[in-house]
C-alpha cells in the first residue's frame, strides 16, 4: 500500500500534459497482458492440431498430440492472471454465478468453460481413450489408477469402439475450430468494444487478436517440438516442420496486413484522438511497437519464412532459423498484447496527456507473478507429456489386428 | 446425471460411451444454450432507449459561474471518505487555459482542492475557465454495460451506483468510463465513484458538492418534471454534454461548454 502510493507519486511527477486525476494509476497491468497472450496460445495451438484432423494433413501428425496438450496446459491457467489481478479474487466465481450479460467479460467465462470442457478435454479424451485403456493394462500402481480414472473406467477398445472414438473426436474438432475462433475473438472483443478508448475500439480488434493468436500458438508448438526433439534426442520430422513454417508464414502475413490496415485506417481517418495516439506510438510505444513487435516479431520472421518458400537451405540451417523465428514471433506477439493493453492506458481519455507505467518485482501485479503464470503451463505440459506421451501412442491399425 | 450413474451400476465392467454421452449431452446442451444464445440480449444494451419513467435525475453545471475554488472537490472527499491522496477523486475541477497561439493547457493540481494558480502570464491568455467534473450518471452508461457481475447498476431514478459488497475489482468499468470518473479504492480493492450523495438525497438534502458551491454553479433536478429547476436551466441556457459522440446518455449538462473540454 505504502509502496503503491509512493509509486503513484513518482508516476504523478512524470505525467506529461494533462490526465484525469484518476488516470494516474494504470488499472490493467502485466497480468492483463498475459491473459490475452495465453488464451491466444491456446487458440493457436488448437487450430494447428485441427488442421491435421480436419484437412487430414497427416504430415502434421508428429505435432498433433503435442499441440493439443500444449493447448490444454495453457488453457488450464488462462484465467489465472485475470483472477489474480482482481481486487477481490475470492469473488471471481460471481462472474459465472451471476453473469451480467451485456458484459463481454462475463460471457468470456462461458466461452472459456465451453471451450475447455466441451472442446479441448473431449477431443483429448477421444484421442487418448484407447491408449489409456491399453496403458492401464501395461502399468501398475498410481499410474494405472490414473489411466483408469482418466478413461472414466471404460474398457471397450474393440475396433468398432475405437472407430466411434475417432468419429466423435472428429465431430468435436469440427465444433472446436469455430469455438477456438470464438474464444479468442471474444478476448479481442473485450478490448475492441470499449468505445471510451480509441486505441482499443476498432471492429478489427477481434480479428487481429485471432490471427495473432493463431500465429503465436503455431510458433509455440513449433518451438516446443524442436526443443522436445532435442531433449528426447529424436530426429525432427522436417516435412512436418516445413509445413508448419509455411502455415506460419501465411497466417503471419494475414496478421500483418490486418494490423497494417488498422493503422492505415486510423491515419487516414485521423479522428479526434489521432494526435495523442500518434505521439504515443512514436514516443512511449516506439520500442515495443516498432522494434519488438514490428521488426523482430513480424518483419524478420516474414522475411526468413518467406525466403524459405522459394529457397530451401540445408536442414540444419532451417532448423536453427525455425527455432529463432518461432521465439521471435512469440516475443513479438507478447509485445503486441503489451502495446494494446498497456499502450491503451498510457494516454489520457481527455487526449491531453500521458501517464507512465511502473511495475514492481513482487506483489500480485509484479513481474514475479507474471513469471509464475508463464512457467506453470510448462510444468503442466511436462506432466501431461509424462502421463500422455503422444509419441507412445500405438499405431492403431497394427493394434486393431492384435486385439 | 441420474441417467449416467444408474447405467454405470448396471454395466460395471463395460460402460458404453453412448450412455456417458447421453448424460453429457444434457450438461453440454445446457452450457451451449447459455453461452451461445443469451449474449444476444446483451448486445442491445446501448442501442435501446434509456428507461426513466418516474423521477429521472439530471445535473446542470454552469461553467460561467464556476470560480475554481475547489470547495466541491474537497467537500466530496470529506463527505464520502474518498482517500486524500491526489489519485482518487469522485469530483474534481479542471482549469482550461487557451493561449493566444491556440495551444491548450489543462491543469487540475490535487483535483483543484487547494485552488488554482494561473501559470500563464495574462497577456498570453486568450481565455481561461474552470470545468468541474464528476460522474455524468449516464443513461446508457458504458460502465454499467461492461460490469461482468452487475455490481455497477443504475437506479430507477437514474443514479449510477456501485455495490461494493459485490464488485470483484476487475476494473473493466474504470476502462469503460470515457470521463475518468472511477478509481479502485486502495484499501477496499473495489471500485468507487460518485453516488450523487444518495445517502443525502434520501434525507432530502443536496449532494455535498451542490450544497457547498458558493456561486450555485451546480443544479440537480428531475428531468421528467417539466417545471423542475434543471429543466428551466436547460431551457434558458445552451447546454451540452461532454463527448456527445460517444452516446453515453450523459445526464450532466454544461452551460457555456467550450469545444476544447474533453
Ligand atoms: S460518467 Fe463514467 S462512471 Fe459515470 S455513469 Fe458515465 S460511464 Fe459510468
Ligand atoms: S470493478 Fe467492480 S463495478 Fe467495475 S466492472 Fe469490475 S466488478 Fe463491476
Amino acid at each position: 500500500m505504502e509502496n503503491h502510493l509512493q509509486d503513484l507519486h513518482e508516476v504523478l511527477s512524470k505525467v506529461q500534459g494533462y490526465v484525469y486525476p484518476n488516470e494516474i494509476e494504470l488499472n490493467w497491468s502485466i497480468l492483463i497482458v498475459l491473459y490475452p497472450y495465453i488464451t491466444g496460445l491456446v487458440a493457436g495451438a488448437f487450430i494447428l492440431a485441427s488442421l491435421e484432423r480436419i484437412f487430414k494433413l497427416h504430415i502434421l501428425k508428429p505435432t498433433y498430440g503435442l499441440a493439443l496438450l500444449t493447448a490444454l496446459s495453457f488453457m488450464l491457467v488462462a484465467t489465472m492472471p485475470l483472477v489474480s489481478h482482481l481486487g477481490k479474487p475470492l469473488r471471481a466465481y460471481e462472474i459465472m454465478v451471476t453473469p451480467h450479460l451485456s458484459s463481454a467479460m462475463a460471457i468470456f467465462g462461458f466461452v472459456y468453460l465451453w471451450y475447455l470442457m466441451v472442446v479441448l478435454l473431449l477431443e483429448i479424451w477421444f484421442d487418448y481413450r484407447r491408449d489409456m485403456v491399453i496403458w492401464a493394462n501395461e502399468t501398475k500402481g498410481i499410474k494405472r489408477f490414473l489411466y483408469k480414472a482418466l478413461s472414466l473406467w471404460t474398457t471397450d477398445i474393440s475396433p468398432k469402439a475405437v472407430a466411434l472414438d475417432k468419429k466423435l473426436g472428429y465431430i468435436v474438432t469440427v465444433i472446436g475450430v469455430p469455438s477456438a475462433f470464438l474464444l479468442h475473438g471474444y478476448v479481442g472483443f473485450i478490448f475492441g468494444s470499449i468505445k471510451a478508448n480509441p486505441w482499443w475500439s476498432t471492429v478489427l480488434m477481434p480479428v487481429i487478436f485471432l490471427f495473432s493468436a493463431i500465429v503465436s500458438g503455431i510458433a509455440l508448438v513449433m518451438l516446443i517440438y524442436i526443443l522436445l526433439s532435442k531433449i528426447r534426442k529424436q530426429k525432427i520430422d522436417m516435412a512436418c516442420l516445413d509445413l508448419i513454417a509455411r502455415y506460419l508464414f501465411y497466417i503471419l502475413l494475414i496478421d500483418f496486413v490486418l494490423e497494417g490496415l488498422d493503422q492505415i485506417h486510423r491515419i487516414y481517418e485521423a479522428e479526434e484522438s489521432f494526435e495523442v495516439l500518434h505521439m504515443l506510438v512514436f514516443g512511449k510505444l516506439f520500442y515495443t511497437m516498432f522494434i519488438l513487435q514490428g521488426l523482430l516479431g513480424t518483419i524478420v520472421p516474414l522475411l526468413t519464412l518467406g525466403t524459405f518458400q522459394f529457397v530451401q537451405p540445408k536442414e540444419k540451417i532451417r532448423k536453427a532459423v525455425y527455432l529463432v523465428t518461432s521465439a521471435l514471433i512469440l516475443i513479438g506477439v507478447f509485445f503486441m498484447r503489451w502495446n494494446v493493453v498497456i499502450g491503451g492506458q498510457l494516454f489520457s481519455k481527455s487526449f491531453y496527456g500521458y501517464t507512465s507505467f511502473k511495475i514492481g518485482m513482487i506483489g500480485t501485479e509484479g513481474y514475479l507473478m507474471a513469471a509464475v503464470w508463464i512457467i506453470v503451463p510448462f510444468i503442466i505440459l511436462s506432466f501431461l507429456l509424462w502421463l500422455l506421451p503422444p509419441w507412445k501412442k500405438k499405431d492403431e491399425d497394427a493394434d486393431i489386428q492384435e486385439v | 446425471m441420474s441417467l449416467s450413474s444408474s447405467t454405470m451400476k448396471q454395466h460395471k465392467s463395460n460402460i458404453s460411451r453412448r450412455d456417458f454421452f447421453k448424460a453429457g449431452t444434457f450438461i453440454v446442451g445446457g452450457i451451449a444454450v447459455t453461452s451461445v444464445f443469451t449474449p444476444f440480449n446483451g448486445i442491445l444494451f446501448a442501442s435501446e432507449a434509456p428507461k426513466g419513467k418516474g423521477k429521472w435525475y439530471g445535473i446542470g453545471i454552469d461553467i460561467s459561474k464556476c470560480i475554481g475554488c475547489g470547495k466541491c472537490a474537497n467537500a466530496c472527499k470529506l463527505e464520502n471518505n474518498v482517500p486524500q491522496e491526489p489519485f482518487y477523486f469522485r469530483s474534481w475541477v479542471e482549469q482550461y487555459t487557451i493561449k493566444n497561439d491556440g495551444s491548450i493547457l489543462v491543469e487540475s493540481p490535487n483535483g483543484g482542492i487547494d485552488g488554482f494558480m494561473q501559470s500563464v502570464p495574462d497577456e498570453e491568455i486568450f481565455k481561461s475557465f474552470f470545468v468541474p467534473k464528476m460522474c455524468n450518471h449516464c443513461a446508457k452508461s458504458p460502465c454499467v454495460q461492461v460490469c461482468p457481475v452487475g455490481a455497477t447498476f443504475e437506479t430507477d431514478d437514474g443514479i449510477v451506483l456501485v455495490d461494493e459488497t459485490y464488485c470483484i475489482g476487475c476494473r473493466y468499468c474504470v476502462q469503460a468510463c470515457p470521463y475518468g470518473c472511477r478509481y479502485i479504492h486502495p484499501e477496499k480493492g473495489t471500485v468507487d465513484k460518485c453516488s450523487l450523495c444518495i445517502h443525502r438525497l434520501e434525507k432530502g438534502l443536496q449532494p455535498a458538492c451542490f450544497e457547498i458551491c458558493p456561486t450555485e454553479a451546480r443544479i440537480l433536478g428531475d428531468l421528467n418534471d417539466p417545471d423542475s429547476n434543471i429543466n428551466s436551466f436547460l431551457k434558458n441556457h445552451t447546454c451540452m454534454v461532454v463527448k456527445p459522440h460517444l452516446n453515453t446518455g450523459s445526464k450532466l449538462f454544461y452551460n457555456a461548454l467550450s469545444p476544447e473540454v474533453r
